[in-house]
């Protein structure tokens, strides 16, 4: 056997850079995972339609802009109705401090601010995802 | 019947999702399904897609795709990526190029890293064919890693083999001389929004002359704008015209066994790699053998004499 963690990295929402999301996947691949990127502009569904289909352990949702509430908590709201209970999500980008144990709450395991290194998130997926 | 085998052959995502992870990951779990469904395939046209890096390749399958989905067809897409011989990790970028496809219920995208195959596709390739057919898809596109060097093996599993080539010589003559002349079924010259189109076009039609003198079939050679839908029903009707050449001349038997031959090769070269290099009995031989080299105690062949003598007894 030979399983090798799976991640979608993707951008929910209409900012226009990725340039955060671009480091964290090569970060990812360079701590030899597979590293799904899908590009900007995603919306909720696109983003676990794509995450059944790469059958990924993890989704990184990348965000700048401060809508990161809905359309964080989107993604996890459909997972949820769809019973789909093995794959963990992540929130990275510019996320105020008090938001955090919401995000948590709704079910967006591990958040992630503008100065984390790539070393923590790596850290993070391999202590969470079960092998 | 093997519950997720038969959910496979429903055509369920998440189960045809989870059996290739399993065949991928080399998982038990595997093989078990996929003795089931293999009577349930042979159904689904193979197309391989290949050519340099960045020619397109990507974006023409989005097209492809668009344009079979409005005959009806249901479309799988295998997108290979290569995995970094240094991490193992790999970044799959090519659904970049077909996001407008996620959303269609007619269509599955799986995208995977080589895990070490050189050629051009990964070891576990067969096995999401079969997953793709039997969950009745009728059209399987398969993208393989840019032409480098050798990337050709692409031949060993698809029915038609395109070639997607961009003005400008350099890159395109390089992948000639690397092999891709001989497993082209269909040339696509895309970027024909760029200069020097109608030169790599002639280039490419003159050496088609050369190597289809004496042939049944010329290798048709199309000119697509594949970012602007350009191109792309002439592409879809070589397709359905190769397929019927397949069909007529029976070298879609020869074809389809050798897709086969090379499954089966596989399969054993698995199994055998896995039972030799990590089952611990043997790997711990392997450790002290390595040693004794080093010390010169014993030559490689001999170890490796020694190795082969426990299995094939
Ligand atoms: N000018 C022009 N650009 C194109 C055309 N088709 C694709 N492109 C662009 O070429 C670039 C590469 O396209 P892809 O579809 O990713 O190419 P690819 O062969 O899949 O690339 P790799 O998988 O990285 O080898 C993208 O920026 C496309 O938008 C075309 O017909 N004309
Ligand atoms: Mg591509």
């Amino acid at each position: 056997m030979n399983k090798k963690i799976r991640v979608l990295i993707a951008k929910p929402g209409l900012d226009g850079h990725d340039r955060g999301a671009k480091i964290v996947a090569r970060a990812l691949r360079n701590a030899g995972m597979e590293v799904i990127y899908t590009g900007l502009h995603q919306t909720a569904e696109m983003i676990v339609e794509t995450a059944i289909q790469e059958d990924v352990d993890v989704i990184g949702l990348s965000l700048l802009s401060g809508a990161h509430m809905t359309l964080f908590t989107d993604v996890t709201k459909l997972l949820k109705e769809k019973n789909i209970e093995d794959i963990i999500v992540l929130g990275g980008g510019i996320i105020p401090e008090q938001d955090i144990p919401k995000l948590k709450k709704e079910g967006i395991t591990g958040v992630f601010g503008p100065g984390t290194h790539t070393e923590e998130i790596i850290e993070f997926i391999h202590k969470n995802v079960k092998s | 019947m093997n519950e997720i085998a038969a959910n496979v052959l429903k055509g369920e995502p998440r189960s045809i999702a989870r059996l290739i992870s399993y065949a991928e990951n080399g998982d038990v779990k595997a093989s078990k399904a996929m003795k089931e469904i293999h009577f349930s395939t042979g159904k689904a046209h193979v197309v391989g897609i290949t050519g340099v890096m960045g020619g397109g390749k990507s974006t023409l399958i989005c097209e492809i795709t668009r344009e079979f989905r409005k005959k009806g067809k249901k479309v799988g897409i295998i997108a290979i990526d290569p995995t970094s011989p240094f991490s193992g990790g790999a970044l799959l970028g090519d659904r970049v190029r077909m996001m407008e496809l996620t959303m269609d219920k007619g269509v599955f995208i799986r995208s995977m890293g080589t895990r070490g195959m050189l050629g051009g596709l990964t070891s576990a390739v067969y096995d999401v064919v079969e997953i793709l057919d039997a969950s009745g898809k009728d059209i399987i596109l398969i993208e393989t890693v840019g032409v480098g060097q050798a990337e050709v093996d692409v031949i060993k599993i698809a029915d038609t083999t395109l070639v997607v080539l961009v003005p400008g010589l350099g890159d395109s003559i390089q992948a000639i001389k690397a092999g891709v002349m001989e497993i082209a079924d269909i040339f696509i010259i895309n970027k024909a929004d760029k200069s020097g189109v109608d030169q790599t076009v002639a280039e490419v039609e003159s050496l088609v002359d050369l190597e289809c003198s004496n042939k049944e079939r010329r290798t048709p050679v199309i000119k697509t704008i594949a970012k602007e839908n350009n191109g792309i029903t002439e592409v879809i009707n070589r397709i359905e015209e190769h397929k019927k050449y397949l069909k007529i001349s029976k070298e879609f038997d020869i074809k389809r066994k050798k897709r086969y031959e090379a499954e089966l090769v596989e399969i054993i070269r698995k199994r055998l790699m896995n039972f030799i290099f990590d089952e611990s009995k043997f790997k711990d031989g392997i450790e002290l053998l390595i040693d004794q080299i080093y010390n010169k105690e014993i030559d490689p062949y001999s170890a490796a004499d020694k190795i082969l003598g426990k299995i094939l007894k």
